[in-house]
């Protein structure tokens, strides 16, 4: 990496960015409850299964029951404990939400450069085979793909990140639109930078606030989405401990044992709020003004 | 704007050949066989197998049972189902008609309830209800909406309160006969497509009340609730329709984790019990159905949009 260009060049043509996102989306209150929440979250996620009581599938009592000794939120419909599940049940969640989004952003930003800078034959094949891919409901398409292969981690994540990859290219194609018009990218292409560097270090610096946006949004979608394919009975499999595996097997006793449902609903809730109130500080700062701006 | 949108239309059908491939190269043109999945432990049977291979046409070439399955889906025919053997297109009949009422309901429920508390809140800008409507649409707009739908069976079904059903228990032929049992799905549906319909509200409000033709309408002197209705919302609807429909498009895939919840007998519930089962031609038909009707909802956005937009009417006609 030729740190001189990219530090000079894009801070010639605008001042330094990447701080300022960040600490201009810390003045929005969303952010700071936002960030409290989702750390919350993830606290529980992380250092859940070192101090649960039980083992996630090790019998705690008779199924469904509530007030037992030794199980403060009771057992589930197998006679596990409900708070040790819910302890083991987060950090599959969000491991697999924060890849398959990583990987999602990381491809669709790859994408979006390549076809905004170059804007050639391979923009438009990589547009339009984006089109076509946008035309299933993200939902549908894994649903269709996990029913015949079966639902294997590794195929969910990729089934997310394809399907996040093509939504941000579009979004990283417009931003990098507007950065090729800009004289920075003009030198850097006189004296003669090969095409791959421009598009590395003189434009990717210069979209890291829409990415860092999406990165949030991708996230937010991804707890959901995972956590529906979940319920759905469609993503982790029995008897591992996973949130939204624990509402599909507690909905049924529901009305008996509420907690078995009610703890993973909340703790996806709070997540997926968390994730989307940082996104909303992320993306009012990114615009850079304060007020009437839509996600 | 003729060409524009023929050139769309033109491009929809692309899209739905492309969807058609997808569909059928992920259930039965994979490299393993469709049959032995479908079967799973019950495979070492090899008369079943071949039975069924011969009943999904596995016998002849790709190309041909594509053709075959394609010609078929043209004209509604997806074969029979492996559950029962009826017909597929007869068994998604009336579980069709069932999730389109559930969709019908809330469209004509949330869109003008959305529409409304979006302008509401483009009028009341920046006061109390503005914020605290920002802030609900952006956290409701974030949890998935299963989610939601638990807590309202949590909160209007068990525990203290138990005024609705908690699962809808009847036939997918009479949905409308215990309105009910319709309240929780039709809420949870409404309160998962609204956030972006308000906050589109909002924002169009917001742009046509600061825009000079409503300045001058309220300079002539004209009582404020003309202004607003005569010469502000009209024009602040045209981008609204777009995600409307958007969120219309949504809903077909939406109405899957929701009916699987509810227990509603729709099309999002058959598709689950058909992957429960390894029904492989009822899950062809749905998702191509869920497909069609998302990518013809889109292009009716598109070309609203293109209507609504006055550059485009009026330059390239």
């Amino acid at each position: 990496m030729s740190t001189a260009t990219a530090a000079a060049a894009p801070g010639a043509a605008a001042p330094p960015r990447r701080p300022g996102l960040l600490r201009t989306a810390w003045r929005y209150h969303r952010t700071k409850i936002g960030v409290v929440l989702t750390a919350a979250v993830l606290l529980v996620a992380a250092v859940g299964p070192f101090v649960s009581p039980y083992s996630p599938t090790e019998m705690a009592g008779t199924p469904n029951a509530t007030g037992i000794d030794g199980a403060l939120f009771g057992t589930d419909n197998v006679g596990r404990d409900v708070l040790s599940r819910f302890l083991h049940g987060g950090y599959t969640l969000v491991a697999i939400a924060v890849l398959s989004a990583l990987a999602g952003v990381a491809a669709g930003a790859v994408i979006g450069i390549v076809a905004g800078y170059l804007r050639n034959w391979a923009d438009e094949l990589l547009m339009r085979t984006n089109d076509m891919l946008l035309a299933f409901p993200q939902l549908v398409l894994a649903l269709l793909l996990l029913s015949i292969l079966g639902p294997q981690v590794w195929l969910i994540v990729v089934i997310i990140a394809v399907s996040h990859a093509n939504r941000v290219a579009r979004v990283v194609r417009e931003a990098t639109l507007k950065v090729v018009e800009q004289d920075f990218v003009k030198s850097a292409e006189a004296i003669g930078l090969p095409r791959w560097r421009i598009m590395a270090s003189e434009i990717l610096p210069n979209i890291t606030s829409p990415l860092l946006v999406e990165l949030g949004l991708r996230i937010t979608y991804s707890v959901g989405t995972i956590a529906t394919l979940s319920f759905l009975g469609m993503g982790l499999q029995p008897p591992t401990a996973d949130w939204g595996l624990m509402i599909n097997e507690g909905r049924v006793a529901i009305t008996v044992q509420p907690w078995a449902v009610v703890l993973p609903v909340t703790a996806v809730a709070v997540l997926t709020i968390g994730a989307n109130l940082i996104t909303d500080g992320l993306s009012r700062a990114s615009i850079g003004i304060d007020r009437g701006v839509e996600k | 704007m003729t060409r524009l949108i023929l050139y769309r239309l033109g491009y929809g059908v692309l899209t739905l050949f492309v969807v058609s491939l997808v569909v059928f190269g992920a259930t039965q043109a994979l490299p393993s066989d469709p049959a032995q999945a479908i079967l799973g432990r019950e495979a070492a049977d090899p008369a079943r197998l071949e039975a069924l291979r011969q009943q999904l046409n596995l016998d002849q070439p790709l190309a041909l049972q594509y053709w075959n399955w394609l010609a078929g889906a043209v004209v509604l025919d997806f074969g029979t189902s492996l559950a029962g053997g009826m017909p597929v297109a007869e068994l998604l009949g009336p579980r069709i008609q069932a999730s389109l009422t559930l969709m019908l309901i809330t469209a004509v429920i949330a869109a003008p309830i959305a529409m409304a508390i979006g302008a509401f809140a483009a009028l009341r800008r920046d006061r109390r209800f503005d914020h605290t409507s920002s802030m609900v649409t952006l956290v409701l707009a974030a949890v998935p909406e299963f989610a939601v739908g638990i807590v309202l069976i949590l909160l209007l079904a068990t525990g203290a309160l138990q005024v609705l059903p908690a699962v809808y228990a009847g036939s997918s032929e009479d949905v409308l006969s215990s309105p009910d049992q319709l309240v929780l799905p039709v809420l949870t549906l409404a309160i998962a497509v609204s956030p972006p319909i308000i906050r589109m509200m909002r924002a169009s409000m917001i742009e046509v009340l600061e825009s000079e033709y409503v300045q001058q309408a309220r300079l002539k002197g004209l009582p404020e609730r003309t202004v607003i209705w005569r010469h502000a919302a009209p024009n602040a609807i045209g981008p609204v329709a777009q995600v409307i429909a958007l969120q219309l498009g949504w809903l077909a895939g939406g109405v899957v984790a929701i009916e699987f919840l509810f227990n509603f007998p729709g099309i999002g519930k058959t598709l689950m019990e058909a992957i429960e089962a390894r029904n492989l031609p009822v899950i062809q038909a749905v998702t191509l159905l869920i497909a069609v009707v998302y990518v013809v909802v889109n292009l009716l956005a598109d070309i609203v949009g293109l209507a609504a937009n006055p550059k485009v009417r009026v330059s390239s006609r």
